[in-house]
Parts: structure tokens; sequence; C-alpha cells
């Protein structure tokens, strides 16, 4: 089947299977930020913003995005320069696979704040977090850039 | 110091951070076949048939492989220096499956889908044997995991596998049962004897295996793998696949962590050789179910402990009576037991015996290998609860146990020579060693003498506090080498070559500063490719806490020759010799100011106009010894009474890692690996089924630390300085994860005097501890 996204500012057309899962169909045309690292919806290195708000691309099936928006870290990487460079800075950019679906999440993050939505304190921050998972830097230095970057004190 | 000691970014941090197409899966050729693997359902069994026609006749499917249809060469996938310590003891595939997950029969089909259906047609009728899923019933079991007659391991290593035995190592220092029994008699001693468990942690480190292969346009073979030992993967894949190293090329990219669990081989050998036969490329990416089942875990322990102390608190004899799980195959089975002992005993270096004594049997469970840590984390646990237990049973304080008998600078220990990995150690004198300092700072922040022993309760909750102190070391002493070659470029700028693999740690970032510091350029100005056996030098590869000590002088040679030649080749080209001028980085130049020659402008005459050659030097290293980092860390918890749940509230480690070559990435191994201890020691708990089937095989299962699992930490790295590091550097990547399970397990007990003796420590455990 066909369906139309809107990926990153510009509407694309994709031929996929109806059981192809998002995370699948976004690797094979390119989106290569987008990981998998488990099978089970738990780990968050597949992050997506759908419509504005993030999503789990592994547990999505690309047939029910048509009409949709879909952002990646590849679209969203130039506005966040600030924050990778306070990621940078910190040296929590370990193995990285990670990074951008950490990346997609804390930009939404930001939107959220803005908005009134989520609160502006550590334990909020952490909480909005929580799905994506870090293995390398114990989230510390992660957070530390985070913080800076949202301006919580 | 400009450029070390210095918190620069990651080489990578910002092509890593905007997800740029950088590790295995997303830079396999599209058209690569996709190669999935059929795996026993099976904890032991023989394949009895094996039909593989209907799988082979569907459409896509390119290659079936099993047992029939690979050589049968016994190898070790452990990925270690040659000859190994580990016995080759596993063959590409083969005619018998030793654990639930184990590879049955391999696939490669034009799709992921193909592939998967084609596994479902493979009709296996399999013997179903009796499997061993207690370790401790391993030894004099009858079931005997491997049977086969040729495997065999490279040297001595106490192989005896038809007793379920993959390694076994003892050694004795002074008389112990002599000390020990002479100690029960005397009044003015003790003795502890206590036992404890450790369990088979999982990496999870978020990138799954992933390796591709292909044949190239000369006919070479190319493996593209995320691996910490590509010169290890090339000579494993030589071997076992019998092509010549000259006609294979091992390239690791960007890797998504390893932890010791990519040191060994993992799907390279069936991608080469479907590669090799089909002369397409193919891939094979491993599930997160893979990962579990199929690859690696920390070797679960039994560990007994016995300690001799006279009542004014010293130690006089340490035994440790061991007993090791490797699963089904041997890899790192001797020396990660051998390190158990190596880099925990020495702390204690004032003793009169030490005695080690330890087995390492084969169960029928997903096999151990390297992980972080590597058997010191298990002696940790085991070691540092005892010297609790012990300070306990003389009425002092732990902290003034420990500080009666700790290594201190200009002291040695026999065990450094005596027990290496897998053989002979080297003698060492500690040159940098602020234990001393590390506990006593760590006491200070913890603020341990206002509250040790006081079980403060609010409501429900009591906290207590607890410490553990570690060694780890610097790479393998006479084994692990590290090499680079620094090329001057026609802009002043240099290429660092080095077969060192950075899995995120960012290695390659440090291993610049150091050239950088050496050069007096910017770390900016050195660009580092890595980890490709065609066209980096040779280097072990990351593991066993090696990158910075090892590879890291490895590079400061080549670059001090460089220097020297910059220097040289500058005073030719001022006419002068090179005694008469300088080099700050930038210009060279007579010393008496008389004249001067950038370093752009001497590169670009050499390669275009005058006296042409290429400048480039070389370095290697292999260390003489291995200096240990060392840490002492302070945990404060907060246990629930009514359930049991453990929380930690503050996490202090005070480091000694001689000079942080970049103390932000420093930090971050520090924390990181802070935080997997706290996992191991907590929650990370690997759960069986009867029949040998993983059940912690995902991430809903396995739990590992959340960012709000993450407690308070403070990390400090003491002032010191390694004489026979680069710029005074040892290791970091090990030394943060050993200390966290004993010193928690010791806070709990402070808090409810009650001592968990087997990880983790759930809250089940403490609950039905407490209601003892
Ligand atoms: S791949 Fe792990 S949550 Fe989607
Ligand atoms: S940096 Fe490796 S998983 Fe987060």
């Amino acid at each position: 089947m066909k369906i139309k996204v809107k990926i990153n500012g510009e509407w694309k057309e994709w031929e996929i299977d109806p059981s192809d899962y998002l995370l699948d169909v976004l690797r094979r045309e390119g989106y290569l930020s987008v990981k998998r690292g488990c099978d089970t919806g738990t780990c968050g290195t597949c992050t997506v913003l759908v419509d504005g708000f993030p999503a789990l691309s592994c547990s999505i099936l690309a047939a029910t995005m048509d009409g949709h928006e879909i952002t990646t870290a590849e679209g969203i990487a130039d506005e966040m320069e600030d924050y990778m460079k306070a990621l940078a800075a910190e040296g929590a950019d370990q193995c990285g696979f990670c990074s951008p679906g950490l990346m997609v999440m804390v930009y939404a993050l930001k939107k959220e704040i803005e908005n009134g939505k989520v609160e502006k304190n550590e334990e909020a921050v952490k909480r909005y977090l929580i799905g994506n998972l870090c293995r390398c830097s114990g989230y510390l230095g992660q957070q530390r850039a985070i913080f800076k970057f949202l301006g919580v004190k | 110091m400009r450029e070390v000691k210095k918190s620069v970014p990651k080489k990578d941090a910002y092509g890593l951070i905007r997800g740029k197409p950088v590790y295995t899966d997303d830079i396999a050729p599209k058209d690569a076949l996709v190669v999935k693997v059929l795996r026993s359902p099976h904890a032991f069994a023989r394949i009895k048939d094996i039909d593989v026609s209907e799988a082979l006749a569907m459409d896509g499917v390119e290659i079936v492989l099993t047992y029939k249809d690979v050589p049968r060469k016994p190898i070790t996938r452990a990925g270690q220096g040659y000859p190994e310590p580990s016995p080759y003891d596993k063959f590409i595939l083969d005619e018998y499956v030793r654990y639930v997950g184990d590879e049955v029969a391999a696939v490669a089909a034009e799709d992921e889908r193909t592939a998967e259906e084609a596994l479902k047609k493979i009709k296996v009728e399999y013997e179903i044997l009796e499997p061993v899923l207690d370790f401790e019933k391993a030894e004099e079991n009858p079931s005997v995991i491997h049977p086969e007659d040729d495997i065999f391991p490279q040297f001595d290593i106490g192989f005896d596998p038809k007793r379920n035995i993959a390694a076994s190592y003892e050694m004795e220092i002074g008389d112990v049962d002599k000390i020990l029994e002479e100690c029960e008699k005397d009044p003015d001693c003790v003795v502890l004897k206590e036992r404890f468990y450790t369990q088979a942690q999982a990496h999870v480190m978020l990138e799954p295996h992933a390796s591709f292969a292909y044949v190239d346009m000369h006919g070479r073979l190319v493996i593209v793998s995320s691996t910490q030992t590509p010169f290890h993967v090339r000579r494993q894949i030589s071997m076992v696949l019998g092509i010549p190293i000259k006609n294979i090329r091992v390239i690791k990219p960007r890797i998504g962590g390893g932890f010791g669990g990519k040191q060994a081989l993992h799907g390279e050998m069936i991608v080469a050789l479907v590669a090799w036969r089909t002369k397409k490329p193919a891939k094979l990416v491993y599930t997160r179910k893979e990962v579990f089942e199929s690859t690696y875990t920390r070797h679960p322990s039994r560990f007994d402990v016995t300690l001799a102390a006279t009542k004014d608190g010293k130690l006089k004899a340490i035994a440790y009576d061991v007993l090791w799980d490797t699963g089904a195959y041997g890899e790192h089975a001797l020396t990660t037991l051998m390190v158990a002992g190596s880099k925990t005993l020495p702390m204690y270096n004032k003793v009169e015996g030490v005695r080690f004594r330890g087995k390492v049997v084969y169960t029928n469970h997903t096999p151990a290998g390297a992980y972080r840590g590597y058997g010191a984390i298990q002696a940790n646990f085991a070691l540092e609860s005892a010297m609790d237990m012990l300070a306990e049973k003389l009425g002092m304080d732990p902290i003034e146990l420990r500080l009666k008998n700790i290594i201190r600078e200009g002291e040695t220990s026999p065990i450094f020579k005596i027990m290496g990995e897998g053989r002979e150690g080297a003698e060492m004198i500690i040159k940098s060693c602020k234990l001393e300092e590390a506990i006593k700072r760590g006491a200070e922040v913890i603020d341990w003498k206002n509250k040790f022993g006081k079980k403060e309760k609010n409501g429900n909750k009591v906290r207590g506090v607890g410490m553990a102190i570690a060694m780890q070391g610097s790479g393998i002493a006479n084994i692990d080498m590290g090499s680079a070659i620094i090329k001057l470029n026609d802009d002043g700028s240099f290429n660092l070559l080095v077969g060192a693999t950075d899995l995120g740690t960012g290695s390659d970032t440090i291993l610049a500063q150091i050239a950088a510091e050496v050069l007096g350029v910017s770390t900016d100005d050195i660009i580092v490719y890595s980890s490709d056996t065609d066209l980096t030098p040779f280097d072990t590869g990351a593991y066993a806490s090696s990158t910075t000590y090892v590879s890291g002088n490895a590079v400061k040679r080549a670059a001090e020759k460089m220097r020297k030649l910059i220097i040289e080749e500058g005073a030719k080209k001022l006419g002068l010799s090179p005694e008469e001028v300088e080099f700050d980085g930038k210009v060279i130049r007579a010393k008496d100011g008389s004249k001067e020659v950038t370093l752009k402008e001497l590169a670009t005459v050499r390669y275009y106009t005058e006296d042409q050659k290429q400048l480039v030097a070389d370095g290697s290293f292999v260390g003489p010894e291995s200096p240990p980092p060392y840490a002492a860390t302070f945990v404060e918890v907060e246990v629930d009474t009514q359930t049991g749940k453990v929380d930690v509230l503050k996490y202090v480690s005070i480091l000694d890692i001689g000079t942080p070559i970049n103390p932000n990435l420093a930090r971050i191994q520090a924390e990181g690996g802070a935080v997997q201890g706290i996992g191991m020691a907590l929650y990370e708990d690997v759960k069986y089924s009867s029949s040998g089937r993983l059940l912690t095989n995902n991430l809903m299962y396995y739990k590992i630390p959340s960012r709000l699992d993450v407690p308070e930490m403070h990390i400090e790295f003491l002032e010191s300085y390694e004489p026979t590091g680069p710029f005074g550097a040892k290791s970091v990547a090990e030394i943060g994860i050993d200390t966290p399970p004993a010193a928690i397990a010791n806070a709990v007990y402070d808090a409810l005097g009650v001592r968990i003796k087997d990880l983790p420590i759930t809250p089940e455990k403490v609950f039905f501890a407490m209601k003892k």
C-alpha cells in the first residue's frame, strides 16, 4: 500500500507493507538517526515526533501514519545546536546510540515546558525522559546538559 | 599541560548526536542479504536430523547453512591476544546445541521477512539431552556438555571437559591452612568464613551486535562489525574459515557501546561465510532477544572467602574458593577467574598467606564472557562484604580495618607476578596509589562519623551507610599492545592512525589529545582514524581498561618521534642543526631568533618543492606492568522495612586514575560504571525457567537503571600521577563499576543488621532476611 507522510517538513509518498512498523520504514527510507535498541518498546532509541508529539516508531504501524507529520532527529538537529553543544560539552554523548532519540525527546519537552504542560524542574524533566535509556553515561552528564539547555535550576 | 587534563568535546560528538548514519547497520549495503539464525529451543540437544530443503527452495533464499555445511574447526570466539587462554571449544555451527539460543542453522535471504519465513521451514529433529542448569552440580554431572574430542586449550588452563570443567587455577603464598589453624586456636585472632553469590549480569549496550561482510573487487573479504577487537576478529575469522589474514579486512565503524560484550565474535563467522560463499554482501543484526540469549553475560559465581586477622585488625590470611559458571562455552573462563584474584588480593598486601582456588564449569546457560569489571567485581563484592563482617567481629570501624591493611605507594604484592591473565603476571612496585586519601576523603564527604552505625529511622524507612574499595588494572601487562602512526599533512595538520577501538568512550579524542599535547598543537589539528585492519596499525583492542594507558603510550611515542622529525626537517630547512632550533607547535625557529619557518610552510615545501618526502612516525607500546587505578566508594541507602526496597540516596566515589586526560569523559566513565554497578547490586536479575530458557530476555523483564534510579553522585578524582602512563594517566573504564555491590550490601547491613550475600539485593531478599 501507499502512504503519504510529511517527513521533516516535506511530503513524501512511500510504498509500504501493511504490517511494516514505522521504524523499519523510516530506516529503509534513509532516516537512519532512528535506531532499534530493543524489541519491546522499552528503550527509546527509536523516538520520533508524530504530529509534534513523541512516539516510539518501533511500536507504530506505518500504515497508520498516512496523512501525518513525522519528525526525526535529522529534521530538528539544526534547531538543536545549543543542545548539542551542551551535551558535547559534558562529554555525555558516549556511544551516541541513544542520542538522536533523546534529542527528539528533549525537543518535545522544551515545547511542552514552553506551553506550560510540563513543569520546569529537575524531577519533571527526568520523568518526561524516563523512557530514553542510556547504558553508557549513567544519565547524570546528560542531565547536566539538559538542565543547562532548558534553564532548569 | 595544554591539551591534556582538558575537557574537549568528543570528536564524534556532533555526528553522533545528530544521528548521522555511522553504525554498522546504518552503513550496510542496501542490497545485503539478510542473515537470520535458527536458534535452539533446547538447553542441551543433539541434532539428529536437519532438513533445510524447503527453506532453500523458497524464493529469495540464497543460502542455508547447518553444521554440515561449515568447516569443522574448533575456535574460541573470545577476542583475546594469541595464543588465547580460552579453550577452543566452539564451532561455527555444531551437531550439538548447548543452550537455549545456541546456533542451529543460518539462512541468508534477500529480505528479513523471507529469512524469517525460511527459518520456520527448517525441520530439525533433536535428541534432547539432560541439561546441566545448576553450576554447583556441573562438575560431577553425568551430562557432559562438551563430549567432542576435537576441542582443546592452547596451553594448560586446567581444561577438563569430561568433567564439565573449562578451566581451573590454584595458587598459594605462605601456608594458609596453617595460619588459619593457628588463628582458630589463638584467642587474639579471628577467622571468618563466608559464602557469596553473584549473578549473570547482561551488558545491554544499546546497539545490538551487528556485522556485515562482502567480497571486494580484489576478491578479499571485508567485514564491518560492531566489535571491540578488529584485529582479533581478523585473526579468528582467518583461522576458522581458512582464509589468509592478508585477504581479510575488518573495519569497526562507530559502535553503540560494548562493555566487553563485543570483545568476542558474535555474528562475524556467519556473515563472513555467507559473503564468502555467495560473493554477495550479507548482514546480521541481532534482535535484543538474541543479544540477551545468545551473546554473553557476566560469569555468575559462588565465592567462598576466608579471612584471618588479629584482634587489632591486622589481616593475616585471605583465601578464596571460587566456582565460576561459564555457560555453554569457555570464553574468558580462566582469565575472568584469575582477575578475581589479581585485581582484589593485592589491595591487602600485608598478609602472611594468600590462597586462590578456582574452577570454571560449563553449564547449559548462555555463555559468559568479558564484561566490564571482568571477575574483579564478583570478587570485590565477596571480599569487601567479608571485610565489613570481619570489622564487625573485631568491633572495629570498617574504615579503620581497611586503613590498617591497604596497599600504598612504593609497595608491591607478590600477586602481581604470580597471577596474570591466563599466565604469569608482571612484577610491579606501585608508583601511584592514593587509596588511603580516597578512603579518608570519601568518609568526609558522606559524613561517615555521624552516620555509620546510627540506623537513622524515619517511619518505615531506615538509613545506613556503607563503603568498599577497589583496584583495577591498565591493560594486560606484557600482552596488550597498541600502536600508532602519525603523518603530517601539507597544511600542518596531522592524521593519527590507531588500531585502538573507540566504543563510545571517547578514546579517539583522548588519543588525539595525547598526540596534540606532545606536538604542541590543538586537538582539532589531529584527525583520527581508527580500527581498520587495512589502514591502521595493530592494536589488541579495547578491553581490560587498556586504551588510555597502552594505546595512549603508543600514541605518545609516535608523536614524540614526529616532533623530533619536524625539528630535524625544520632545522634542515633553516640551514641549522636540530639543537639550534625549537618547535612550539606552529613555528620552527632558531633559538637565537634569527630565522623561522612555520610548520605549514615546512610541510608545503616537503610535499611540493624541496627535498620532497612524507613526514611520518610510528610508535608501539606494551605495558611491562599494569598500574591499578583505585576507588573508595561510600553510599547512603534508605531501606523501606515494609517492602525491603533499597534506595541509594547518595553515592560518593573518590578515584585515583592518575591524570584524567579528559576530565569530563573520565567523569562519565566513572558515573556510567557506577550506575551499571548499582544495577548489578540492586535489580539486574537473570532468571531461567526450569528447562533452561532465559526468562529475562528483554528490557521489560531485565531492568537496567533508568534515569530515576540514579542517586545523587559525588565523583572526585584525586591528584595523582602515574609515571609510566601517558602524562600520568592510568585507566578509568572499569574501576567505577567494582564497588557498588559491596558498598550497597554493607550499607544495607548498617541500616538493618541484615546481610545479603547473593546479588542482586532485591526487596524480596531483604524483606525475608529481615523476617528471619
Ligand atoms: S526500539 Fe526500543 S523502544 Fe523502540
Ligand atoms: S551513550 Fe551509549 S547508550 Fe547512551
